[in-house]
């Protein structure tokens, strides 16, 4: 455990962080994951209320075998500071599947940083981060992807959305790629909106309260974020968690 | 069923409704024919409370409350039904769900038990049956990807499984080749035909009203009725045009 040198905004990695809430934290405590090759991982991070400490600091090191495939939900939906941070590195033919859902008002933050190394030939990722916030409530996604000069073939997208229900609310995105490699594709998009205006009076004008309105809505945008969670159960059990969060304060 | 006086309406503070009263029984359907800007959207909208169209004057009374008085989905409940122009694309929604929860919700509202899930996917299926509408295209998200037509007809759907009393219907026949406005106007008839009910069907072309024939014509200009009369109004509009007939 570490408090001497505690990162400031200053750092990139850290420039919308609640830094000020990493006093006592175990900062240099990685969790390590090794996916061995062929095999696959899957794993579920939920930061729900009634189970969480003020600060949640998750930091995972993941390396991805040949040919095998890690895949990684959260949904961070309390802590005054949730992040997870994700350094993932993918050897041949991996693939690294991300879905991650932020929700907070008052003055939370809650982030997702991710540091994708593409580390040989023929490697796929996938990452989809959708935020909702209110209040003074802020979610973050930093993504950088490297793509080393022998990854050929790499196949990177990094997708997220953020929707403000409330102004005073923020959301940051930064995508970082540094490709060395010259045959690959890498996709990424970041945009931020409010609740769709036109489709909440359509709603209404069937007879939905703007109560069930919004939370329709807001699923629907989430839902991009679990597409990819094979097991129903657990994508549901995931978006209960989100949308609870947000009706239980607007 | 349906009794406006002197509606007076404002959309950023310009006046498009200018003393429009209007008065439709229960068992009619009347039509609103009129040039384009004549206020004929706004007083759909106006109808459903679309936020921003600010009532300055005047009253609507629906079955004897006040309908200006009610939230957009309070109305609904009430058994108002407005059928957009420009129906709304709603991504990541489905047609089911978005329809069970909206049925549903007005049940609530009015005291009665909710549909289950086979009996609201019964109902789903024989509306869609009723205008030709492929029932695969409910599992679709909520008139994402629909053409032109579709749109129409899934509102005219959403209008079955809702059981409306009184329907506002807004240009729902633009967009329709002519099987397609068939369709629809036979669908209105089979859903809204009823002494219960009534119909104000907004519209630009005589086409519609040779499927559903109004009791009633109405010609709206500037904001306000200038002419009313029965169908043969219309026919005169189609030959003679706006300016001869509402001058």
């Amino acid at each position: 455990m570490t408090t001497a040198t505690l990162p400031t905004r200053k750092d990139e990695a850290w420039r919308y962080s609640a830094v000020e809430r990493l006093q006592g934290e175990a900062l240099d405590d990685w969790r390590e994951i090794k996916v061995e090759a062929g095999d696959s991982f899957r794993e579920i991070l939920v930061i729900a209320d009634g189970a969480s400490n003020p600060t949640e600091l998750h930091r995972w090191r993941v390396t991805v075998g040949e040919g095998a495939t890690c895949e990684l939900f959260a949904v961070l939906a309390s802590a005054e500071y949730a992040r997870l941070e994700i350094e993932v590195t993918l050897n041949k033919g991996a693939h690294f599947e991300f879905g991650g859902i932020t929700v907070g008002g008052r003055d939370t933050v809650r982030e997702f940083v991710t540091r994708t190394i593409h580390a040989q030939a023929e490697a796929t990722s996938n990452q989809t981060v959708r935020s909702v916030h209110w209040g003074h409530g802020t979610g973050n996604f930093l993504g950088n992807i490297d793509v080393v000069r022998d990854a050929q073939k790499t196949d990177a997208a990094q997708d997220f959305k953020g929707l403000l229900l409330e102004k005073g609310a923020s959301v940051n995105a930064v995508p970082q790629l540094e490709i060395f490699a010259d045959d690959v594709k890498c996709a990424h998009g970041a945009s931020v909106g409010q609740l769709d205006e036109t489709a909440r009076f359509y709603m209404a004008a069937r007879g939905l309260s703007p109560d069930v309105a919004r939370r329709l809505l807001v699923q629907a945008f989430l839902g991009d974020a679990l597409v990819s969670l094979a097991d129903e159960a657990k994508r549901e059990e995931l978006m209960k968690v989100a949308l609870d969060k947000v009706d239980k304060y607007l | 069923m349906l009794k406006i006086d002197n509606l007076h309406a404002e959309i950023d503070g310009k006046t498009i409704l200018n003393g429009l009263s209007l008065e439709v029984p229960a068992g009619e359907v009347h039509a609103i024919m009129g040039p384009n800007g004549a206020g004929k959207s706004t007083l759909a909208y106006v109808l459903g409370g679309r936020p921003g169209y600010e009532v300055t004057q005047g009253s609507v009374e629906f079955n004897g409350i006040d309908l200006l008085d009610m939230e957009p989905h309070e109305r609904a409940a009430a058994g108002l039904f407005l059928g957009f122009q420009y129906p709304v694309e709603i991504p990541g929604v489905s047609n089911l769900q978005f329809l069970r929860e909206a049925l549903n919700s007005q049940r609530k509202a009015r005291g009665e038990e909710p549909l289950t899930g086979g009996e609201f996917l019964k109902l789903a299926k024989d509306k869609a049956a009723l205008l030709k509408l492929d029932p695969e295209m409910l599992k679709r998200h909520v008139n994402v990807g629909f053409s032109g037509g579709e749109k129409k007809r899934a509102e005219m759907v959403q209008m079955g499984i809702l059981d409306p009393r009184f329907a506002v219907l807004d240009e729902t026949d633009s967009g329709l080749d002519i099987d397609a406005l068939r369709v629809v106007g036979d669908g209105i008839n089979a859903i809204m035909r009823s002494p219960e009910k009534a119909v104000l069907l907004i519209t630009h072309y005589q086409r519609l009203l040779d499927y559903v024939t109004p009791a009633k014509v109405h010609i709206l200009a500037g904001g306000r009725i200038v002419t009313t009369g029965g169908p043969e109004l219309a026919q005169k509009l189609e030959a003679e045009g706006y300016e001869a007939v509402a001058a």
